[in-house]
């Protein structure tokens, strides 16, 4: 797999740490080749606790507690459902700021199998009050989302993935980017979902909403721009439906039909490239044109 | 190590009385009580705090991992007059901030929200790593059960603290063997993972500070609190 997005935000947290002693690392075995510099530079503020999820967190939540604002980083299942507890209990009740960022979800461990998988990573984050979550579509707005985070200083899940869109977007963080204005209903493309999410919409007539945070949802802008649409689709990366609630509740105003595409709430057993697992999943280009002009046909 | 501003009258007693105005469920009174020498003998001998300045950066930090059994943790914080005894009586009342576990939002003097077991003491190796990053002299204490250290999280941050040379780090583990595995020897299942561990007789406040106050040069310091079965 690339992991261009992994990558620069590895380089990006070493900047951070360099112009800002607040900022902390803790590493859990994964990546700390991409982190060596931040390790070398800062040994006193970059840890590599070993192959110790939960501890990763609440370690980062100790130097929160501390006033540091820790970037703690693992392969997205490791991360967050291995560590929920933590993240909700640690981080999340006691209001403490901290940059989560993950790589490989939903199933960028394309060849490993279904344990490195991690579709629901940002469904059960959710649930944690206050998160914050950034879906970059592109490395240059996985650094501009994790800059934002940085200036914030809450708690983040920056979900970073192998897939990119060919060029990166003028983003502002926190609100969706009209990319296209059309007719026929509203779809809001998350992250890596753009370009082939435009490619299965090129003949159909409908507004595409680009989203980069998906928590707290741009829900002002959501409903602005899809004040008239009749028909809001979704084309998310993580489990079909994450965001139903948050759509929903941004466009109660009134009666819509939804369609959620994303990956597919089951086990997926297959092995092979990510695209490949992408058409299993359904979330090719063809597949996603299917599914749009199939539910607009009514 | 200095105490600040440390209390005059003797301790126990009063904090017994101070503890008895909370009314805490049965569940927890017993874990409550194992604590209760411990607890005052931290507050009363050993850590370096200021009541008037909870947060004042020089203090020590406290983490009550199990978070079970607050009264008697309650008790001692108002005791050293981090609230007034008058907020006991609303123990896990509605409207209080003295819950059923801690929370550090809530009452000052807590550093941590606790209640779920296996979170404290890696929370307190991410405090002791910083503080250590910042050249201070404070130290951080760690107060588990010995059940809690069912909880797998826990050996994982047993693990780390000597691999990390946090010799400001102290576990303090009560043990009043409500643990349904077996765990002894404790001490000696310490000792292996690093640390500087010692069993001390939980009711007796001799052993206990000279426990609590032992720094070790390269290591994190642990005392097992021996007391008597619940």
């Amino acid at each position: 797999m690339t992991a261009t997005m992994r990558s620069r935000s590895a380089a990006t947290v070493v900047e951070l740490m360099d112009a800002d002693p607040r900022v902390s690392v803790v590493l859990a075995e994964i990546s700390v080749e991409r982190f060596e510099e931040a390790l070398r530079r800062h040994p006193d503020r970059a840890v590599n606790v070993g192959i110790m999820e939960q501890t990763m967190i609440g370690v980062a939540a100790g130097m929160a507690l501390e006033g540091q604002l820790p970037v703690a980083h693992s392969i997205a299942p490791f991360l967050v459902e291995r560590s929920l507890e933590q993240i909700k209990l640690d981080l999340g009740n006691q209001e403490l700021g901290a940059i989560l960022i993950g790589t490989g979800g939903s199933y960028d461990y394309s060849t490993e199998g279904t344990t490195h998988h991690s579709p629901g990573d940002v469904q059960v984050l959710l649930s944690v009050p206050g998160i914050a979550v950034h879906v970059p579509g592109h490395s240059d707005e996985a650094d501009v989302l994790l800059r934002h985070a940085h200036r914030t200083g809450g708690l983040t899940y920056l979900r970073t993935s192998a897939a990119e869109n060919a060029a990166p977007r003028p983003i502002d963080p926190g609100r969706l980017l009209r990319v296209r204005t059309g007719r026929r209903g509203t779809v809001v493309a998350v992250g890596p979902m753009l370009d082939r999410t435009l490619q299965a919409v090129h003949e159909i007539d409908v507004t595409v909403l680009y989203a980069t945070t998906v928590a707290p949802l741009d829900a002002a802008g959501l409903a602005a721009a899809a004040a008239d649409a009749a028909e809001v689709i979704s084309v998310e990366p993580f489990h079909e439906g994450t965001l139903a609630g948050p759509l929903a509740a941004a466009l109660a105003g009134r009666p819509r039909r939804f369609l959620h595409i994303g990956a597919p709430r089951r086990v997926l057993r297959d092995y092979g490239s990510v695209d490949d697992l992408d058409r299993a999943a359904g979330l090719d280009a063809g597949s996603i044109r299917s599914r749009i002009s199939e539910f607009l046909r009514g | 190590m200095a105490i600040d501003n440390p209390p005059q009258s003797s301790s126990r007693a009063e904090i017994v009385r101070l503890a008895s105005l909370a009314t805490g469920d049965e569940k927890h009174e017993a874990s409550s009580y194992s604590t209760l020498d411990a607890l005052t003998v931290l507050y009363e001998r050993v850590l370096r705090v200021r009541p008037a300045e909870p947060r004042w950066p020089g203090r020590d930090r406290f983490i009550l991992s199990k978070g079970h059994g607050p009264a008697a943790y309650y008790a001692v914080l108002a005791w050293r007059g981090f609230f007034p005894e008058q907020w006991l009586p609303t123990f896990m009342h509605s409207g209080t901030r003295l819950g059923g576990h801690p929370d550090r939002l809530l009452v000052p003097g807590v550093e941590a929200s606790t209640g779920s077991l296996g979170h404290g003491l890696a929370m307190g190796a991410g405090i002791a790593l910083t503080l250590r990053a910042r050249g201070s002299d404070s130290r951080t204490v760690v107060m588990t059960g010995d059940a809690e250290l069912n909880e797998g999280s826990n050996w994982e941050a047993i693990l780390l603290a000597p691999a990390l040379r946090l010799a400001n780090l102290t576990l303090v583990v009560i043990d009043n063997h409500t643990s349904s595995l077996p765990l002894a020897p404790l001490d000696g299942k310490l000792a292996a993972f690093g640390w500087a561990a010692e069993t001390v007789d939980g009711r007796d406040h001799q052993a206990l500070e000279r426990g609590l106050r032992r720094w070790a040069d390269d290591r994190p310091v642990a005392v097992v609190a021996n007391v008597e079965a619940q």
